[in-house]
């Protein structure tokens, strides 16, 4: 009751400073949304002609957006690192540490506010999308599950950055390390390329990192086509990284602070 | 009279780095208690220990009668911080930084509103209160963080350096505040590098060297125990020089800058004295500079070696 009330309290506090310094957003939003219109109006025709005996007759834009979706929701990685980093460098955070309440509430702040961000995040860059030509075929149980699997995917991301951001001792730092969820785990994977397409080495890690299956799921459910064991894996994924980057989290929040 | 913070045999190491090596202290409830040490001495730590921030090595410690290793949140609940690196939200304004540590606090909407509006107008930050912290002055910054320790009307209140890096005007407004604290009966902890601070406001004061406390009491008992008070003769000529110091007797002589060091207090009556001599004997002096027990002399006095840091500030 405490921590969620606090952790409430922190969340607004978050919120406040996202509204008032909206940069963080337009800065999450500007990768995967410049990304969408690289690949599409750019390479969109030529990656087609290229895939397209494999792959079938199709848009590249509705092959396009379920990983960019991904994308969008990994480049909130850095802010949240960033935001995190910062938070910790300033004096406001020892004094919360000396205050009769939740002590993992400013952290719990951090991500609720950044899963809160990235979903914003998430609807616009799709909306960028629908602009483009794309056109899911999903019913109302694929966008549940759609919308189940971001929040999750959302925490996993969210609370890795955030043991990221807290393992780092600058505020630099704390920028460089995310990149990792970012953007070097989004371009090996099948966000831009179906696996067949990909140079071997590339094609067997894409093949087993993490993303991999949640872009396959949320593809198979956006614009149908088989999922397979995909979705057990992305949801796997989901709860198996949210518990890592929470654990990582908070065992460095409770070391003593750096001098 | 009851004791707000009592510590024995506190110890706490980074690393190789021995920083408060077995100290005990006892401050009563309602007291100002300083602790007077320069740079290094390991004043934040201690503070940040005693405030639950950081985990000690060793020691029992009390604080507003919890027990600090085994109930950590009872202490929270008692205490209130001020550091000397500002702790507020710098991206809030100062009425959001207010109104944050009321939420934390678990105050009531309206009396929450209520009382930020008084330490607005109590700390003169009632313009101030609706710009972001991020466009404050030093002065001001610290005058809102110290309000916001006071939200939730803590009984003991730390306050490390409250006053490092502040103008003089800023500094004397800060004293008045506490002043003020130490009128409601709060207990005040008090680190600072400035003796004059420890002077003006505390009741009891212990030095700090190295990890160890090497000297505790009341201001007028350490200052009996600094015999650094004394006057520089500044002379134009070498025998004038000595015929001073043959009059005056106890004084030590630098032929090199010409100068005579005589003790004295640098009181008015002290100073009269010493000049009735020298104008008895027909003795001219260039000039005088009196120089009064400053922390460099309570240092020496009391550990026998000079500060580390030589940035002190001896005002």
């Amino acid at each position: 009751m405490t921590a969620m009330t606090d952790s409430a309290t922190m969340l607004r506090r978050n919120l406040l400073h996202l509204v008032r310094y909206p940069s963080l957003i337009i800065a999450t939003i500007a990768v995967p949304v410049i990304m969408l219109l690289l690949f599409s109006y750019l390479f969109g025709d030529a990656i087609a002609a290229g895939i397209g005996g494999a792959a079938g007759d199709f848009d590249y834009i509705d092959y396009l957006v379920p990983g960019i979706l991904l994308m969008t929701i990994a480049s909130g990685a850095v802010q949240t690192a960033v935001q995190i980093r910062s938070d910790m460098n300033e004096g406001i955070v020892n004094r919360f540490r000396t205050m009769p309440i939740s002590r993992t509430s400013v952290v719990t702040g951090h991500v609720l506010g950044s899963v809160l961000l990235n979903v914003t995040t998430v609807v616009v860059v799709l909306g960028v999308g629908f602009a483009l030509g794309f056109r899911p075929t999903a019913g109302i149980v694929e966008w549940v599950a759609v919308i189940g699997l971001t929040v999750l995917v959302s925490f996993a991301i969210t609370w890795l950055a955030v043991a990221l951001g807290l393992a780092a001792k600058t505020v630099e730092g704390a920028s460089n390390t995310p990149m990792v969820l970012s953007f070097f785990l989004p371009f090996v994977s099948t966000t831009f390329l179906p696996l067949e397409a990909l140079p071997s080495g590339i094609r067997w890690f894409a093949e087993y990192q993490p993303y991999t299956p949640i872009i396959q799921t949320l593809r198979g459910l956006l614009i149908g086509g088989p999922i397979g064991h995909n979705g057990w894996l992305a949801a796997g994924w989901g709860v198996l990284l949210t518990v890592l980057g929470y654990l990582w989290s908070k065992k460095l929040f409770r070391r003593d602070p750096q001098k | 009279m009851t004791t707000a913070i009592g510590v024995t045999g506190l110890r706490k190491s980074f690393g190789e780095h021995v920083v408060l090596d077995g100290i005990d202290l006892h401050v009563p409830t309602g007291t100002v208690f300083s602790l007077l040490g320069p740079n290094g001495a390991g004043k934040t730590t201690a503070v940040q220990i005693l405030s639950t921030l950081i985990t000690a090595d060793a020691g029992t410690i009390t604080v507003g009668g919890h027990d600090l290793a085994t109930n950590p949140h009872g202490v929270r609940e008692a205490i209130g911080v001020t550091g000397q690196f500002s702790a507020v939200d710098r991206l809030l304004t100062g009425e959001e930084n207010l109104r944050l540590m009321g939420e934390l606090y678990r105050l009531p909407r309206e009396e929450n509103r209520r009382r930020a509006a008084t330490l607005l107008e109590q700390f003169d930050l009632v313009e101030a209160g609706k710009k972001p912290a991020a466009t404050y002055s030093g002065g001001m910054t610290r005058r809102l963080d110290l309000a916001m320790t006071l939200v939730g009307e803590p009984r003991v209140i730390f306050l490390d350096e409250p006053t490092t890096g502040l103008d003089p005007r800023s500094r004397h407004a800060m004293w008045d505040i506490i002043r003020e604290l130490v009128a409601g009966g709060v207990t005040i902890f008090l680190t600072t590098q400035y003796l004059e601070e420890a002077d003006q406001l505390a009741d009891r004061i212990a030095v700090l060297d190295h990890g160890h406390i090497v000297a505790e009491g009341t201001a007028a008992e350490l200052k009996r125990r600094i015999p650094g008070g004394h006057v520089q003769l500044h002379f134009t000529d070498v025998r004038e020089l000595d015929t001073a110091a043959r009059i005056l007797g106890n004084a030590s002589r630098d032929l090199e800058s010409l100068t005579l060091t005589v003790p004295n207090d640098g009181s008015r009556r002290a100073l009269k004295a010493l000049l009735d001599r020298l104008d008895d004997a027909s003795i001219e002096t260039e000039s005088l500079t009196v120089h009064t027990p400053d922390l460099d002399d309570v240092f020496f006095a009391l550990t026998g070696h000079k500060t580390d840091d030589q940035k002190v500030v001896t005002r």
